[in-house]
Parts: structure tokens; C-alpha cells; sequence
């Protein structure tokens, strides 16, 4: 437990606050991404390398893109009149932290049965690759067809409706 | 590789250089000195580069279009880039009142960090490369998504209508190619069977008859290059896919608002993504540092490196000269209706290659496919090309 | 606590933080986009969990908490799409991207 995980466990929650916190959308959405990053960074600690630019690549690459593209689509550098916090926030803060209790306590009474190898496992590319068209090709294939629907989904439900005759 | 020993140790230089640099300092620093070490002379070289580019670019184009360049400035103009530096640093710094000030300041440093990035993992000449990771190329292309990023905090903050229309196209541009761009170089995965670039040069380091086993040397390499070279254009925004910047349509697109350090700093990360892409280009399918000729192989491995890359500033350049800027509704149909499945197909000619084993057989079989898919292609296209008022159906 | 008795419980307390500042921007801002944020800050949450556990658990060499990871990078980015999409075409539609203005089924 070194000084860096501290630092990025502090980067990437700040971040997380930051993003459901503030009132500007756009601030909120770069919050976002720097919480991403964050996020990128710790899978780098935990030496998976693959995974972290491929988070890089994916969420601060196109998620946040899209995510601003959205919130300029929709106007929401407005901001509403009646303030950015329904009514019903504090219940949604309660059972928030609730949840995190719950999470919390389990992973804390576990702390004997959790597994504690520390030796690293070098991961190549090699053996991402052979796992991904050996083991894993169904999910592979899913994934694939997942990913066709939604992106012809995707354009298909934010298309502009055809001009029909009034 | 026969090398003299003097041959050997002028490829060898730079490395010497650091370690006896290194060698000053205890031994516990040395592996974080020799990297400071790697960073500052990335830091500096690039640049330097860059200044020499300016006024490479400004003589080059002005001779293309039948003018002396600046010439006023040093001898031939050559000082040029000093007087522009001077000026760039010496400017008021004008932010616009209603801009978002964070934002407004972070965006061009977001740009250049990300730009910079990106030269950690080029391999500059033998053994060469500042990090050699697994996965450099997933990396390189990680980093190159960051930049999108940053363009859209410019255009956003300066809340500037031409700012913000200047930074969607951007956006739009950059990633509609951004995905041709990792296609291609999947092809040469493929091939090279590793993510690493210092990997992928080595593959290519081999001589049959005095000639390179390059890349940009078979069929699908050849394609694959030309896809590559066209969406390294757009994601860079040089001309002619440069409609975010073109001053006669967007004033300056989304570095409308910045003046001073701020501008030159966009400037400087424009070219320096021009200079990286062309490294990963260079690495990809020019055979990276290996020499042209197997009996030229005593020239040092930094010098064929950034002889490949100066040329394809070159071209850059050239292109830049020659042709007209396209409109963003025709470039936007040219990656997704031509370049891409251009690309795709020559993921599946790869594929071919490789299977059908070594022989003369593949090359041809290989090369037909790719010009009768190209022909169609074109003919369709051409097909295509309707003149009239312009629908746009998706989104505004 | 300065020390943890296993790096594990720290990623995963992290991911726990995480997780609940997504669910709770989920539940208490009014506007979608927002609430997209919150589910992709929990998701990011949940890649952490089993990259962790894939780091400190007992078999790394079938990288499984590696492959899900993966496969969960790529379905919520397919999410992140369809859902602003939605958004997008709802803001056409009421005019506004407020969820507790859009609390009628009539079009």
C-alpha cells in the first residue's frame, strides 16, 4: 500500500464527487474523465496493462466524447430553473450510503478469506489474444453482434425524424 | 550486418551518450536518470524539429505556389522560426471574459502532454525506443484518442459559435478516422504477430536479394499505407481535410479565442502529432530505422529513422500545396463509405496472405483482389456523386 | 487505517467508494446525463473490483477477471451510446432532458 495508490484512489473519487456534484454539465463531464483516468491508472498498478489503455482508449477516447456531444445536443449548458438536485435527493443519498455500507462491511468481515498472492502475473499480448479466440470466442462473438445492434440502434433512435407532410 | 566498429558505435551514440551521462550519478538513481535523461532529449529534439518545419512548410509551399517563402529573416528566411517564437511569447495573453477560464487554459496543455505521450514508445534507431511496452502500439493509439478530448475543451470554452462548429467538425473528423487508422495498423499486427512497435521494426529488418522486407512492399501493406497515410492526414487536420482550421470558412476553428503562448502551443501540438504519426507510420510499414539497401546498413539507424519521417513531412506538406480542401459532408462520406470498407477488406487480404503460405501465388492473388475492389469502389462512388441541394438526416 | 492487511481490501474499498458516488448521482440529479455518468462511474467501479480480484486471486493464468473486464469495457461503451441516443431523441421530442419532467407515457 504505497503513496501512489493512495493518490490515484484520491484522484479517482474526487473526480467521482466532482462529476455528480457539480452543477455545469460540461465541468461535470470532464470530472467524469478525469475520474476515468484515474481509474486507468489503478488498472496499471495492478500490472494490467492491456486493460488500462484499452479503458483510456475506450472511455476518455469515446464515452466522454460522447457524453459531451450529448449534453451539447440537449442544450444542458442551461441550467434549469428549479436547481440540478430532484426532490427526492436525500433519500437517494440515504440509500447510497446504505449500499455502501453493506459493501463495505462484507469486504471488511472477509479480510481473513481474502486471497493475498502477491506475486505478479506477466500477461502478454500473446495470451490475451490465444485466450480471447480460445476460451473465450463465444463472449467474443456476443460481444461483436452486441456492439453491431447497438451501434445501428444508436443511430437509428438519435436519426432526425423524416420531413413528413404536416 | 557487416559494421567497422566505428559504424557500430556512431548507430550506437545516443546510447553511449546517456549511459556515460548515467554514469556521474549513484547507482541507485541511474534507471530514473537515463529515463529524465530519454525524456529531456525527446523534449528537446522535437521541437527543434518543429521550428525547422515551420520554415521547411512556409518555403516549401511558397515555392509551390510561385512565391518566395520568408525571406527577410537570417539567410534564405532561415531565422524565421526565432522572430515567431519571439513574437509568440511576447503577445498579450487574451482570454475572453466569458470563457471558462479552467477549461480556456487547460485545453492546449491537455493537447501537448497528450502529444508528447506519444513519442515514448517510437523507436528512434536500434534499441532506441524510450519504452518498449507490451502493448506500445495500444498505447500510442490510447494517447492519440486523448487529444480529441482536448480539442473539444478549446472550441467549448471559448464560447465562440466558429469555436465550438470549428470543434465538432474536429471531433467528427478525428474519430470517424481515428478508426481507420487502427484498422490499418491491425493489418501489420497481424502480420508482425506483436503489439510492440521495437517488435514489429525487427520483423522488418530482413534483406532478400540487397532489398527490405518492408511492409509498404506487399500488397496489402501497400493499401494498408495508403489507408494509413490518409487518415493520419485527417486526424491531424492538415490540409486537405483541414475544414475545422481553414481560415476562409471557420475564422480559425477552434484556436479562434487563444493568442500568444497559448496559440503557439497549439501549433507546436499539431505539428508534433503530425511528427508522431508519421514515426508510427515510419515504424509500421517503412521498416522504422532499417536502412533501404542491405549495403547500406552502415548509415546509423537514427539517420534512416528521421530521414523516413522528414519525408513524410514532406508529403504532408506537398499535399498540403496540391489540393483542394474538401467540405465536411464529403469528408465524412469518403472514411465511412470508402476508406473504411477499403480498409476492412484489406484486413481480409492480410488474413489471405498469410494463409496462402510463401510463393509467388499470394502476391498475385492478393494484388487483383485490392485493385478490382479499388476500381469498383471508385466507380461506385463516382456513381454516387449527386449535385443538388444537400439533406442532412443525422445528427445536427 | 494507515496499512491494509492485503492491497486487495483497499481496491476494493475504492471500488466500493466509487460505486456508491455513482448510485448516488444516479438518484438524486435531475438531468439524464447525469444520471448515464453515475451508471458508468458504478460500471468502471465493477472493472476495478475484478481486475483486483484477478490480480490477487488465486488462478491469473486464465485471465478471466482480465477477459471481463474487457468484455465489459466494450458492452458499456455500446450502453453509453444507446443511452445518450435515447437521451438525445427525448430532448427532440419534450424539449427538455429532465428526468422528472418526463414522467408521462403520452408522446
Amino acid at each position: 500500500m504505497n503513496a501512489v495508490f493512495y493518490l490515484l484512489a484520491a484522484i479517482t473519487i474526487a473526480g467521482g464527487v466532482a462529476a455528480v456534484m457539480l452543477k455545469h454539465l460540461i465541468h461535470s463531464a470532464l470530472a467524469v474523465t478525469v475520474a476515468f483516468a484515474g481509474i486507468a491508472l489503478l488498472f496499471l498498478q495492478l500490472d494490467a496493462q492491456f486493460v488500462g489503455f484499452a479503458q483510456i482508449l475506450v472511455y476518455i477516447g469515446a464515452v466522454a466524447i460522447l457524453i459531451v456531444f450529448a449534453i451539447l445536443l440537449t442544450h444542458g449548458a442551461d441550467l434549469p430553473r428549479e436547481g440540478v438536485f430532484s426532490k427526492s435527493w436525500l433519500a437517494g443519498l440515504i440509500i447510497a450510503a446504505g449500499v455502501f455500507a453493506v459493501i463495505g462491511w462484507a469486504v471488511l468481515e472477509s479480510i481473513d478469506a481474502v486471497p493475498q498472492r502477491n506475486a505478479v502475473f506477466e500477461v502478454s499480448v500473446q495470451k490475451i489474444g490465444n485466450a480471447l479466440v480460445g476460451r473465450y470466442v463465444l463472449p467474443l462473438e456476443i460481444v461483436g453482434l452486441l456492439l453491431t445492434a447497438a451501434t445501428i440502434g444508436a443511430v437509428i433512435v438519435a436519426m432526425h425524424e423524416k420531413e413528413r407532410s404536416r | 550486418m557487416a559494421a567497422t566498429p566505428f559504424f557500430a558505435n556512431l548507430d550506437r551514440i545516443f546510447i553511449l551518450l546517456r549511459d556515460w551521462l548515467v554514469g556521474f550519478l549513484p547507482v541507485a538513481v541511474r534507471p530514473a536518470a537515463s529515463v529524465v535523461l530519454g525524456v529531456i532529449a525527446i523534449v528537446c529534439v522535437f521541437p527543434g524539429l518543429f521550428a525547422l518545419t515551420t520554415i521547411f512548410e512556409r518555403k516549401g509551399l511558397g515555392r509551390m505556389q510561385n512565391r518566395l517563402g520568408p525571406n527577410r529573416v537570417g539567410p534564405f528566411g532561415l531565422f524565421q522560426p526565432v522572430a515567431d517564437g519571439i513574437k509568440a511569447l511576447i503577445k498579450e495573453d487574451i482570454v475572453p471574459l466569458s470563457a471558462n477560464a479552467a477549461v480556456h487554459f487547460l485545453a492546449p496543455l491537455t493537447l501537448v502532454v497528450a502529444v508528447f505521450m506519444e513519442f515514448a514508445v517510437l523507436p528512434m534507431g536500434r534499441n532506441m525506443a524510450l519504452v518498449d511496452m507490451g502493448s506500445g502500439l495500444l498505447f500510442f493509439f490510447a494517447m492519440s484518442a486523448s487529444t480529441e478530448l482536448s480539442v473539444f475543451m478549446a472550441g467549448w470554452s471559448s464560447r465562440n459559435k466558429y469555436s465550438l462548429l470549428g470543434a465538432m467538425r474536429a471531433i467528427a473528423q478525428m474519430i470517424s478516422y481515428e478508426v481507420v487508422l487502427v484498422l490499418s495498423s491491425v493489418s501489420v499486427v497481424m502480420i508482425a504477430g506483436s503489439l510492440s512497435l521495437p517488435d514489429i521494426v525487427n520483423k522488418q529488418n530482413h534483406y532478400t536479394h540487397g532489398f527490405p522486407h518492408w511492409y509498404i512492399f506487399t500488397p496489402w501493406g501497400f493499401a494498408a499505407f495508403v489507408m494509413f497515410a490518409i487518415a493520419a492526414t485527417a486526424e491531424t487536420n492538415r490540409s486537405p481535410f483541414d475544414l475545422p482550421e481553414g481560415e476562409s470558412e471557420l475564422v480559425a476553428g477552434y484556436h479562434t479565442e487563444y493568442s500568444g503562448f497559448k496559440f503557439a502551443l497549439f501549433f507546436l501540438g499539431e505539428y508534433l502529432a503530425m511528427f508522431s504519426v508519421s514515426g508510427l507510420g515510419t515504424t509500421l510499414f517503412l521498416g522504422g530505422w532499417s536502412a533501404p539497401f542491405s549495403f547500406l546498413t552502415f548509415i546509423p539507424s537514427w539517420f534512416w529513422f528521421f530521414s523516413k519521417v522528414m519525408l513524410s513531412i514532406f508529403v504532408f506538406i506537398w499535399m498540403r500545396g496540391t489540393l483542394p480542401r474538401l467540405r465536411q459532408d464529403q469528408l465524412m462520406n469518403f472514411a465511412w463509405k470508402f476508406v473504411l470498407p477499403f480498409t476492412l477488406l484489406d484486413l481480409l487480404v492480410t488474413a489471405l496472405w498469410r494463409i496462402l503460405g510463401l510463393g509467388w501465388q499470394r502476391w498475385v492473388f492478393c494484388t487483383v483482389i485490392l485493385v478490382a475492389a479499388y476500381v469498383l469502389m471508385g466507380l461506385d462512388q463516382e456513381r454516387r456523386r449527386h449535385i443538388g441541394p444537400r439533406r442532412y438526416r443525422y445528427a445536427e | 487505517m494507515t496499512a491494509f492487511p492485503s492491497p486487495l481490501v483497499g481496491y476494493l474499498l475504492v471500488a466500493a467508494v466509487l460505486f456508491a458516488i455513482g448510485l448516488a448521482g444516479a438518484l438524486i440529479r435531475r438531468n439524464a446525463i447525469i444520471v448515464l455518468i453515475g451508471i458508468e462511474l458504478m460500471l468502471n467501479s465493477a472493472n476495478l473490483n475484478l481486475i483486483a480480484f484477478w490480480r490477487f486471486g488465486p488462478h491469473p493464468e486464465a485471465l478471466t477477471g482480465m477477459m471481463f473486464a474487457i468484455f465489459s469495457i466494450a458492452v458499456a461503451a455500446a450502453e453509453a451510446a444507446v443511452g445518450l441516443g435515447l437521451v438525445i431523441s427525448i430532448y427532440r421530442h419534450t424539449n427538455t432532458a429532465e428526468l422528472d419532467k418526463i414522467n408521462r407515457l403520452k408522446g
